[in-house]
């Protein structure tokens, strides 16, 4: 683990706030092949996760009302400078695009190595926000997992930003059974949830800016980052996939058919049958 | 690091092609071709009967666990009740705990929680390691992050559970990167691998439209959480066991957060986890006169009513009775459900039910793969008819 120092609130400017987002399938249309049991990602559309699009306009608006520069970051395929693009489009001064063979297939305990060390690299971090989860993994555990690699605190399911002073910030956060305010001492990474705020769309002329050669977007590799290949992607993970497949039932369905008076006579009986009524 | 087929030993059985978790294997003139996207995980080498498929890569090597014992399942109590998640995960652990001829046992943080060592031992820990602390009254990540990863490290478990809750999804990843073991997140099946003798934990993933089994083959504990209302708690057993206490030092300045303040939501309880009758609705309902009907239904069964994402979003019902994916889990004795298509991330909450009816106009909705009764009608004519039938019957 690098527990980092960071930049001590006496010394500081302006904020630092960096956003992480992914890049993801949206996951409504993604089917498994009937026939072949396979993922079919011909012609399936990639969006910026929508959770992450709360953080990026979360980050927006405290660069609005409280000055500071906002870093995206992104760790996928080279399609992914997409969501970088967009991103920069909206809100970010810069954006780093974590693309390199070497991370693919990844697990989120690697994941959370190539994004730390990325933030790491970014320097003095006042800030990290992302989406509570991904829509196509749903395992809501990057966020907590950047900050511990970090050593920084997290505060994940945020529905509301309260206050942002030079050294601690107040938000209030979802619980199972209601919700809680809560304030932390920067620096420290939230992931926020849908309800945090209505995330605003680029306007043509910045996206068109933000797609311009100049454009404030780099592109790391593993070299970049220095990491060792052993450390990321597939080879870095804990975890491995043994297997995909559609999931299935076993029910025998038995279709009860005849007219109204009649199918509702067939599902009674039946009922009545099993003793469920 | 690469993997390659040898075009010549194919044989075109497509087996590799099913087995690739990354879908990176496509068919070309009747022969096994790997695309870009092959992260080299290896998966299709051994499924290869042909020994047509080739890697330079050096197979990782396993490390030594066999200190590892023990499964644990971290309860989650709230204002000094347990959460029923815990009693499901000991109910699995139990079964694990069989194959694996190891104890379970169970971790429970709080303030003043005494009252829960006999219910945790009742339902089937038979260590119980408790950390009692004024700092741990309410959850914060920090304080509780600090206690059990040096209970894990002190007692060295070979399994780690954790309920898919809220805190459960918070917590976990912060202790996985603290002790470096692999978490699974949210998984709906448990089971233990008779060969390697290491947990198979399986999730849905892509929105539900994909299952994927997962092993932790490289490091220890193997951390999963699990999705509530998906496990079944075990019969209660006579109380017996051994309570550890974890003697730790927890300051105020070791926990970065403070709560200001909590509010607790009346959410009126719905009451469907514990629901013998649900029925459900989807788009098909239409209209408050449609809503009412199911109300009206699910009073004649006894039973509650619920709903997929699509209705919640629109305003039919309210969130807390949607099931589904990013809703509840349920496995009533009963679920009708009337004019739902049957998302996958719908069946992914609803399809371990008892019995399960579908009514349906289109005799193609998936809804109709998962039930032991189908309908094929408009369920404005069936759902009102029913209602009848069940009231003449009285």
């Amino acid at each position: 683990m690098t527990a980092r120092v960071l930049r001590r609130a006496e010394e500081k400017g302006a904020m630092e706030i960096v956003v992480l987002v992914k890049q993801v399938p949206d996951t409504t249309e993604v089917r498994l092949d009937p026939r072949t049991g396979n993922l079919i990602r011909e012609g399936v559309e990639s969006i910026m996760n929508p959770d992450d699009r709360h953080a990026l306009e979360a980050a927006a608006r405290l660069k609005e009302s409280s000055g500071g520069r906002v870093t995206v970051l992104s760790m996928g395929p080279s399609q992914a400078i997409d969501v970088i693009t967009e991103a920069v489009g909206i809100c970010a001064d810069r954006g780093v695009l974590l693309c390199d063979k070497a991370f693919a297939g990844a697990d989120t305990w690697s994941t959370s190595t190539t994004l730390g060390k990325a933030v790491s690299k970014l320097g003095d971090i006042d800030l990290v926000l992302c989406g509570r989860q991904a829509i196509d993994g749903d395992t809501a555990q990057i966020g907590p997992q950047v900050a511990e690699y970090l050593g920084i605190a997290h505060i994940s399911c945020v529905t509301g930003i309260e206050a942002v002073k030079r050294r601690s910030i107040t938000v209030s956060r979802r619980t199972e059974d209601g919700f809680e305010r809560v304030k932390s001492a920067l620096p420290v990474l939230l992931t926020v949830m849908k309800e945090i705020n209505e995330p605003r769309y680029p306007a043509i002329a910045s996206l068109l800016a933000a797609c311009a050669e100049k454009a404030p977007i780099e592109v790391w590799n593993a070299a970049d980052l220095g990491v060792q290949v052993g450390d990321v992607g597939l080879e870095g993970s804990l975890t491995q996939v043994i297997r995909t497949f559609a999931p299935k039932s076993k029910r025998q369905t038995e279709m009860i058919e005849g007219d109204t008076s009649s199918v509702v006579e067939g599902l009674l009986s039946r009922l009545r049958e099993k003793k469920l009524i | 690091m690469t993997v390659w087929i040898e075009t010549e030993l194919c044989n075109g059985c497509e087996r590799c092609v099913k087995a690739c978790p990354y879908g990176a294997i496509e068919m070309q003139e009747g022969r096994a071709k790997i695309l870009d996207r092959c992260t080299s995980c290896g998966t299709c080498i051994s499924v290869c009967k042909q020994g047509a498929i080739h890697t330079d890569a050096v197979p990782r090597q396993i490390p030594d666990f066999s200190d590892r014992k023990g499964i644990w399942v971290v309860a989650e109590q709230r204002g000094g009740e347990l959460m029923r998640v815990s009693l499901e995960l000991l109910g699995k652990a139990g079964e694990l705990a069989e194959q694996l001829d190891e104890d379970v046992c169970a971790v429970v943080l709080g303030w003043k929680t005494s009252g829960l060592i006999e219910e945790l031992m009742r339902y089937g820990a038979a260590k119980v390691y408790r950390a009692d602390h004024r700092l741990l009254e309410h959850y914060r990540s920090d304080a509780y992050t600090k206690v059990v990863c040096e209970l894990i490290e002190n007692y060295r478990p070979n399994i780690v559970l954790i309920g898919a809750t809220m805190l459960g999804r918070d917590l976990a990843p912060r202790i996985s990167r603290r002790v470096r073991a692999g978490l699974t997140a949210d998984c709906t099946d448990l089971r233990i691998d008779e060969e390697e003798n290491i947990l198979l934990q399986t999730r849905p993933a892509f929105g539900g439209n994909v299952m994927a089994t997962i092993a932790n083959r490289f490091s220890r504990p193997q951390m999963a959480t699990v999705r509530p209302g998906v496990m079944k708690p075990g019969a209660p057993k006579k109380v017996s066991g051994d309570v550890i206490r974890w003697k730790g030092a927890l300051r105020e300045q070791d926990i970065r957060t403070k709560i200001l303040e909590q509010v607790r939501e009346k959410r009126k309880s719905t009451g469907l986890d514990e629901a013998k009758v649900i029925v459900a609705g989807g788009r098909g309902v239409g209209s408050e006169k449609g809503w009412a009907r199911i109300f009206e239904l699910a009073e004649a069964l006894g039973g509650e009513v619920a709903g997929t994402r699509i209705v919640v979003e629109n305003g039919w019902l309210a969130a807390e009775r949607q099931v589904g994916q990013t809703g509840q889990s349920v496995r009533p004795e009963l679920y009708i459900a009337c004019g739902l298509s049957g998302a996958i991330q719908h069946r992914a909450g609803m399809a371990d039910s008892r019995y399960i009816v579908a009514i349906n106009k289109d005799a193609r909705a998936p809804i109709f793969q998962v039930a032991d009764w189908g309908i094929v009608a408009d369920l404005h004519d069936v759902v009102p008819a029913l209602i009848n039938g069940l009231n003449a019957g009285v």
